[in-house]
């Protein structure tokens, strides 16, 4: 089968796994093109798992004492580089799925793949290592208030035993790509919100991760800093880092026109392509 | 680089909550003492036995008016005995001169006893002064003799005194040690909650978990070593002030507590207490600080 066909005409089929799920792939518009990603199917995933960055396969996750939102059968394979909006209600289990992949939970059922760690049969010892290969961002930034901004990503670097001399190499770069060149001896308090979430990606990318976690990185900025934020993660996603992002901002994933997977009561109810918001 | 950023971070910590970490420290110096004083007497116990061991004796007094003959029977036959390895012929004049020499100091009491009242004895060095009693049981009763005395007896009120001091000091270890160790663990939580951030941060870029946990497990050692030293201070204090000072005399019926001993104590009561504190504060933190 052809991926071209399914690229330029759209294509509606019936997610096997769930067949309530509508999943519409396709819908191509020409600014986005050159950043289009084949969306993973199920039939030639096992030939092409190298590529694939995540893959979920049947994930259940219940917390029977607590009324934290559970995940049901989350099937899910994410490539290498592509960037992927997780949205849904408060409570509908995205959350818990950042948790799945930073292995703060164990699923109760299923499988979960990140790179080449199978994530479900990680041992506890080697959880750190793994963490090594994923960045985070968080709407409340999470830095120390009392290192600068140069501080705040050598700590990254330091806390796993890097050497100083690799901090003071790196940390200047990776401040310049997030557009911070000149701000490194600031302190948090004295960056604005942008910026400040800026020290964070930077914090998030210096080990150059194969994956990028954002939980709703844009909640905390206004719009147009918001899609500042924005521009970072895509060049970020063009060197090759997977980013997932969980958000609310319908306006970032209606611009964006990236792969949208919708989740309601810990449930995929949408997983499409390039979506929008809706 | 990185040991920096740990040693850093304990004694911040330990600063941070100083209240906290003064009162850990104390509770833990007290529990030392104790344990140090407890493990002391159990030395001295030891001390004591094997400076009487050989200079016990069981006395058979005989009766005032015990004839030559019955005398030297008795003697023929105390040697006879396997359990005996000298024996001695105290007379009744050897007597007195041995009871003028202790109550030397009570010349009252020597003017009020003539040297006639005291009577003659068998002085015996035992081969294992354990088997007094036998020997015990077979001369109490025989004609001629008026008492036998295990001087192991009298002795073994003084073991008992050590034994229940010692005892009391070990509860008094195990209840403050308890304490400290709750203080050690609340002193942990609240170290944890004041470097949440960090933490947080920590794990989310996968430092190794010992590092995450270094700063606290040291913050405890510190603690223990610190309260282990001046537990170690205040024994030795104790010898030269107390033992030796004031109260010379009460302890001038023991063999001296050495100082080697004491100095003995400061590495096994540092080497507890960081280890136990150690342990304490992993323990609190596997409960604290998810992987």
């Amino acid at each position: 089968m052809g991926r071209l066909t399914m690229r330029t005409s759209p294509v509606r089929m019936k997610s096997r796994r769930n067949p309530f799920v509508d999943v519409t792939y396709g819908a191509e518009t020409a600014e986005y093109a050159t950043l289009v990603l084949e969306p993973p199917d199920r039939r030639w995933a096992s030939a092409d798992r190298l590529r694939l960055v995540i893959q979920l396969e049947g994930v259940t996750k219940h917390y029977p004492r607590s009324n934290r939102p559970s995940v049901e059968d989350f099937n899910v394979f994410i490539d290498k580089g592509e960037f992927v909006f997780f949205i849904g209600p408060t409570g509908a289990g995205k959350s818990t799925m950042i948790k799945l992949l930073l292995r703060e939970e164990v699923p109760d059922k299923g499988k979960i793949t990140v790179g080449d760690t199978d994530v479900t049969r990680l041992r506890r010892w080697k959880v750190p290592a793994y963490r090594r290969s994923i960045g985070c961002v968080f709407q409340d930034f999470r830095l120390l208030p009392n290192r600068t901004a140069a501080e705040n990503v050598a700590f990254a670097l330091e806390v796993i035993g890097k050497p100083r001399s690799v901090a003071r190499r790196v940390v200047p770069e990776v401040l310049e790509l997030v557009g911070l060149g000149g701000k490194e001896h600031r302190y948090p308090h004295e960056l604005s919100g942008g910026e400040q979430q800026r020290v964070a990606v930077a914090r998030a990318f210096v080990n150059r991760p194969l994956l990028l976690l954002a939980d709703e990185p844009t909640g905390n900025l206004d719009p147009d800093t918001s899609i500042e934020i924005m521009r970072l993660l895509d060049r970020i996603s063009r060197t090759g880092t997977t980013i997932l992002m969980v958000t609310h901002d319908s306006n970032i994933v209606n611009q964006m026109r990236r792969r949208v997977i919708e989740i309601e009561n810990g449930q995929i109810v949408r997983d499409q392509a390039r979506g929008v918001y809706g | 680089m990185r040991a920096k950023y740990v040693m850093s971070e304990v004694f911040l910590g330990l600063w941070r909550n100083i209240s906290m970490t003064v009162a850990m420290i104390i509770t833990m110096a007290v529990s030392l003492t104790m344990l140090g004083a407890g493990l002391l007497l159990y030395n001295q116990v030891d001390v004591i036995e094997e400076y009487y061991q050989t200079n016990l004796e069981v006395v058979v007094y005989l009766q005032r008016d015990v004839t030559e003959e019955v005398t030297a029977q008795i003697e023929a036959e105390l040697k006879e005995s396997p359990y005996v390895e000298t024996v001695k012929y105290e007379s009744k004049e050897q007597a007195y001169e041995r009871f003028k020499e202790t109550f030397k100091d009570t010349p009252d009491l020597v003017k009020s006893v003539d040297a006639e009242v005291l009577p003659s004895a068998f002085r015996i060095k035992m081969v294992d002064i354990a088997d007094a009693p036998k020997l015990q049981a077979e001369f109490q009763d025989r004609e001629g003799v008026y008492q036998v005395t295990n001087q192991r007896e009298i002795l073994q009120q003084v073991f008992d005194i050590l034994g229940g001091a010692q005892r009391l000091t070990l509860i008094v270890a195990l209840v403050q040690g308890v304490a400290a160790l709750m203080l050690v663990a609340n002193t942990i939580q609240v170290a944890a909650y004041s470097r949440r951030r960090e933490v947080a941060i920590m794990k989310l870029v996968g430092a190794p978990n010992w590092f995450v946990q270094a700063p606290f497990v040291l913050e405890a050692v510190f603690a223990g070593v610190i309260g282990a030293i001046f537990a170690f201070a205040t024994l030795v204090a104790a010898k030269f002030l107390v033992i030796d000072g004031q109260f010379a005399n009460l302890f001038s019926l023991m063999p001296p507590i050495s100082m080697q001993s004491i100095l003995l104590l400061l590495p096994i009561l540092v080497g507890v207490s960081a280890v136990i504190s150690a342990i304490t504060a992993w323990i609190t933190l596997r409960f604290n600080i998810k992987v």
